[in-house]
């Protein structure tokens, strides 16, 4: 056998099919090879999404497949009217800001360390990046062992440093303290996600950059300021919406965490829109809640795509 | 022939595939909650086996999934289970969308009588509408919400005299809800032979049915009522009344005077694991855990006492817990279904389910010559059987089941709102509810 792999593919196509192809035009050839992920894409994305958009104009229940009618625009005026809702809402967004704050603050920090070098700098990335490799079912539950007055190690580390007594407070009972511990429980696990993110854009920037700085005689904290930040900031905006979207759509971890509680304090929208959905069965009013949710996380993050690519075009 | 046998292929998978996710005519699936009364009865089963030659399989889900999985899978239309062990609650669901079989003609057909079971446990757990001999299940497994005690605690002398000192009357099993809180409250930070110990494991639990299950257990005792007796759904002055009001109040005191530390969102196991591992000197739990405590090496045996629910001003009334086996509608293997349900409702089958670790509803092996004896907790049990009320089972009730446990826990827990505020948003979730299902 020889030549090329196209000529080898060519002469072992059956007769029979190539004869069938000759004569295609590319258009047609590139909507064959293209056709099956588009029926693929419609039939896995495109019609659910336009079948929930349907449901969410009813007040279809999947367990109850009778007496469905057409009910307008009520399941959404009646979630954007609840109170519980906006709860939901409020929790998310104060989840959301404070893990992506500390997660970029602390994961930009160690990966400026780590970019150094220094003896030991392969096992201390290993180490860092251990929590991201851990399901968020067993971290979460883990966890609650780690918070428990009585015998958590965190209430001791709390304790040890602050003197405040290790059994006097709940972070997972407490209506103040619940909503960070799901904020410490998501950086500790995260954060290293946001370190590698960084060291690879802290690694793209080339040396001779820095080395020409210093011939500029820039100290230390301007080549900082007007080097390393600037070239660092898309990749760290690529861990933000990373982060972003990841966190918008948290549920397994703060589950097994708080279940939702204390009360509703760190029910985040996820886990409000699998209550209404799989547990109370009211799949049209969840499809409009999953609409809006949609409506949101596209607008927000269509808005940071357009700011992320003007940053890389700088 | 390429093609050809391609489709034979396919074929051969498709029918192997099928073969594999639908139950055969001389097997069996059994779909219930993991834990431990579900191995006495794979052990129990063996006998139905060997007698009709039916190969039994098993599907045990833990209890946390266990709702979401099996409602899932009726509603579904799933083929997974022929039988299913469900929650009571789930009855009017099941029974209205199709997913259980009316079982009165084959009890009919069998002989078999609802009679023969205790009353409280066919209406919980069979009846659908409730009070109408509408039977969609066989009493499976009898269970309800009791205490368990550190009776060794109790009784040492010093701690009984500054209990008398301090309340002015005996330590012991308490007589009312009050007075269980007191002891929770006497014992709460306590130290107990070197260790600092708490007073009352109760159910917080947040994502589940936990905390609903257990204040309940004092709502009741306060005067709340589901619904005025006289008309359906109606639910304002009894869901909210002053004494349900009470009884909120009550659990939430319970809950700050008496918990342990953490304890914010605990059911089943981590009361358990409290009370086994000695942190707790009351625990409040299903009955169904009460052989696996008197078991235990550490807490088992004399050191631990059992009794149903205290009253309070307005009655004594106790959660139930516990399920009726129903056969899937869906199933491919109806004969054999029926034939286990009319095995199982056998009396002597029924007496040996509660000697391998199940707890039978029937009343000939409950109400038997020596039962009450049999077994130190026996006496707590039928006291506790004989004062159950069970949570809605209307077939909206998940979506009564989650604004309570919201109410319930924003208000006990988070110490959010008042007690007043909790049952009157209560109320209003529930109009809406019922309004949604077009029952008011």
């Amino acid at each position: 056998m020889s030549g090329t792999p196209i000529d080898r593919l060519a002469r072992a196509t059956p007769p029979s099919l190539a004869r069938r192809v000759r004569g295609l035009s590319d258009r047609a050839i590139a909507w064959l090879f293209v056709g099956p992920s588009i029926v693929l894409l419609l039939a896995v994305n495109i019609f659910p999404l336009i079948w929930t958009i349907n449901l969410s104009f009813t007040n279809f229940k999947a367990n109850r497949l009778r007496d469905v009618e057409y009910i307008g625009l009520r399941n959404y005026q009646r979630i954007l009217t609840d109170s519980g809702t906006w709860e939901s809402m409020q929790a998310t967004a104060h989840f959301l800001f404070w893990t992506i704050f500390f997660q970029v603050l602390i994961g930009f920090a160690l990966a400026y360390l780590i970019n150094k070098k220094f003896k030991g700098n392969n096992l201390w990335t290993t180490i860092i990046v251990l929590p991201m490799m851990l399901s968020p079912a067993v971290v979460g539950n883990f966890w609650t062992f780690l918070y428990q007055p009585q015998i958590g190690l965190f209430n001791y580390v709390v304790e040890f440093f602050s003197g405040v007594d290790a059994s006097s407070f709940s972070m997972i009972g407490s209506t103040h303290l619940a909503p960070w511990a799901i904020v410490i429980v998501d950086t500790w696990m995260w954060t290293p996600f946001v370190m590698l993110i960084c060291l690879a854009g802290l690694r793209s920037i080339p040396d001779s950059i820095y080395e020409a700085a210093e011939c500029d005689r820039a100290s230390k904290w301007r080549q900082f300021w007007t080097l390393t930040v600037p070239m660092v900031l898309p990749f760290l905006m690529l861990a933000v919406l990373f982060r972003g979207i990841e966190n918008f759509k948290m549920f397994d971890l703060v589950v097994q965490l708080t279940g939702g509680g204390p009360g509703s304090l760190t029910t985040l929208t996820s886990i409000d829109l699998k209550r209404e959905a799989f547990e109370k069965w009211r799949t049209g009013y969840a499809s409009a809640y999953a609409v809006i949710l949609f409506v949101t996380v596209f607008g927000l993050a269509s808005i940071y795509v357009k700011a992320l690519n003007k940053v890389k075009e700088r | 022939m390429k093609v050809s046998k391609l489709l034979m292929a396919t074929a051969l998978t498709a029918v192997t595939t099928a073969g594999a996710t639908t139950a055969s005519a001389d097997e069996l699936t059994l779909c219930w909650a993991a834990w431990d009364p579900a191995n006495a009865l794979v052990e129990l089963s063996k006998d139905f086996e060997s007698q009709s030659g039916i190969k039994m399989n098993f599907e045990f889900v833990p209890w946390p999934n266990f709702a979401d999985r099996m409602l899932n899978e009726l509603n579904s239309g799933g083929k997974l289970c022929d039988l299913l062990i469900g929650d009571s609650q789930w009855i009017g669901g099941a029974a209205e969308n199709g997913n259980y079989v009316k079982l009165n003609d084959f009890f009919a057909q069998e002989g078999i009588s609802m009679d023969d079971f205790i009353p409280a446990t066919v209406t919980g757990y069979a009846e659908w509408p409730k009070g109408t001999p509408n039977y969609w299940a066989l009493p499976a497994y009898a269970d309800v919400v009791g205490w368990t005690y550190r009776k060794d605690w109790f009784e040492r002398p010093e701690l009984q005299t500054e209990f008398k000192e301090k309340y002015g009357y005996d330590l012991g099993i308490p007589s009312s809800l009050e007075h269980l809180k007191d002891i929770a409250e006497f014992f709460q930070g306590r130290e107990i032979d070197g260790n600092t110990v708490y007073g009352a494991a109760i159910y917080t639990e947040r994502g589940s049915e936990g905390i609903t299950m257990g204040v309940t257990n004092a709502l009741y005792n306060y005067g709340f009522e589901y619904q005025n007796p006289n008309k359906p759904y109606d639910l304002e002055g009894y869901v909210n009344s002053p004494g349900a009001v009470a009884g909120l109040e009550f659990y939430k005191e319970l809950y700050d005077v008496g918990a342990p530390p953490g304890s914010s969102n605990w059911y089943m196991s981590e009361d358990i694991d409290a009370y086994k591992s000695g942190q707790v000197a009351l625990q409040m739990n299903f009955a169904f855990i009460w052989p696996g405590v008197n078991a235990d090496p550490n807490v088992g045996g004399d050191h631990t006492g059992y009794f149903a629910n205290p009253p309070g001003p307005a009655g004594q009334f106790a959660q139930l817990g516990g399920q009726g086996i129903s056969v899937v509608a869906n199933t491919d293997n109806m004969e054999g279904a029926l034939a286990y349900i009319k095995w199982f409702a056998q009396g002597d089958v029924q007496a040996r389910w509660t000697d391998m670790g199940g707890a039978s509803a029937m009343r000939s092996v409950v109400e038997a010559p020596g039962f009450a004896d049999a077994q130190p907790f026996n006496q707590a049990f039928l006291d506790s059987m004989a004062i159950v009320k069970d949570f809605w089972a209307e077939p909206s009730y998940a979506s009564l089941l989650l604004p309570m446990q919201g109410r319930v826990h924003e208000y006990v827990i988070a110490g959010q709102g008042t007690a007043q505020e909790a049952l009157d948003g209560l109320v209003q979730d529930w109009i809406e509810v019922f309004e949604d299902e077009g029952l008011r």
